[in-house]
């Protein structure tokens, strides 16, 4: 680099800020769930194949995320949520965070390949193209359903953690996979409703700036209420069990009242209570898909075992 | 300025450099475990060099 003086060296990137290129919050979803679409699969896999698995996935997910960042500097400057990410606060180059984005994009890839098998890689190339073009260059600046679509991105772990262990598709990995596809909008919506400012200052196309906030609140309730049987579905798979079930049950009753809650709500009232309901619900919804993959795990530990 | 054995940049760039050896450390260590799965797992192992091998040999020859 010939112009290496022109950086103030108060500013200069430390390890942890190219740690924070990679998204290390997303990750612990992606790691969490590929884990467990790997580990219900109905194929055994070798502990330590499945741990390099998963960190190969995560890998994946962590250099999506760098081209993500790469990309988006220019909102992330304008977000008060994202303005202190390495590229927008100006500690790492925006070349740097591309370049070790498509580095750690080939290197996850192959690497998943020779420790599992080249159905999982695929999909993994697959899920990094999806996030990184589709929704990032594509989607997201273009249209409010960003969210429903981009949504796919982070639906795809589970199916590569099952496709590394059987190297391929069934109903199960297709209704992980669903699962997080219809919970996306809902909890993304939620968030955006009391985060009100940021996108709107970013001129990002969510559903509450291009179609109000009262049809956002209306397509909280919509999704909500497609998400229920996905959710209940899976638990009539052979990777459902009484554990699964009884988790499915109380959280959909739960998500679906707070949905209904919401679309019930105007913005006086939203207001008037600082958005407590839109702000539980957002909360509840986190805990809701945790509850639903740790169930599945729990389940799998029940079959093995051989209670059920 | 006097040639020191470390610069001041060595200290800066200290997080970096330690973090990316343990990560490089960490990487082989990944490696080495696939490898001893992979090999583990496949069963009986033949190297094809020149060593004579009694599973080829027929009963009685």
């Amino acid at each position: 680099m010939s112009d290496a003086t022109n950086i103030s060296h108060d500013r200069e990137a430390s390890f942890g800020d190219y740690f924070a290129l990679l998204k290390p919050r997303v990750m612990s979803l992606v790691v969490f769930t590929a884990m467990v679409g790997l580990l219900v699969a109905p194929v055994a896999v070798h502990p330590m194949v499945g741990f390099a698995a998963i960190l190969f996935i995560a890998v994946g997910a962590g250099a999506s995320g760098a081209l993500n960042m790469w990309w988006d500097a220019d909102i992330d400057a304008v977000m008060r949520r994202t303005r202190l990410r390495p590229v927008p606060a100006g500690r790492v180059a925006p070349d740097e965070a591309l370049q070790i984005g498509l580095a750690l994009s080939g290197f996850s890839v192959v690497m998943l390949a020779l420790a599992t098998n080249l159905f999982a890689a695929g999909l993994l190339a697959f899920t990094i193209f999806f996030y990184a073009v589709i929704y990032s260059m594509w989607l997201k600046r273009w249209t409010p359903q960003n969210i429903v679509i981009g949504g796919a991105a982070g639906a795809f772990p589970p199916m590569i953690g099952w496709a590394a262990a059987t190297g391929g598709v069934a109903i199960e990995s297709i209704l992980m996979f669903a699962l997080i596809f219809m919970w996306t909008p809902p909890h993304f919506w939620a968030l955006a409703l009391f985060m009100r400012s940021d996108y709107d200052d970013a001129g990002v196309p969510m559903l509450t700036v291009t179609h109000g906030r009262k049809a956002t609140r209306a397509h909280i309730l919509a999704y909500t209420a497609l998400l229920v049987p996905v959710s209940m579905g899976l638990a009539f798979t052979s990777i459902g069990g009484p554990a699964y079930l009884a988790v499915a049950l109380v959280c959909n009753a739960w998500f679906l009242k707070g949905a209904i809650a919401i679309w019930r709500r105007d913005e006086v009232q939203a207001e008037a209570d600082n958005f407590r309901v839109e702000k539980e619900v957002f909360r509840f919804s986190l805990l809701y898909l945790f509850a639903h993959f740790g169930a599945l795990l729990v389940d799998a530990t029940l079959r093995m075992t051989g209670w059920i | 300025m006097a040639i020191r054995a470390e610069h001041e940049l060595h200290r800066r760039r200290l997080s970096r450099n330690v973090g990316l050896g343990v990560v490089l450390v960490g990487f082989v260590g990944v490696i080495f475990g696939l490898t001893i799965a992979k090999v583990s797992t496949t069963g009986a192992i033949e190297g094809f060099d020149h060593v004579v091998r009694p599973a080829l040999v027929e009963a009685g020859e």
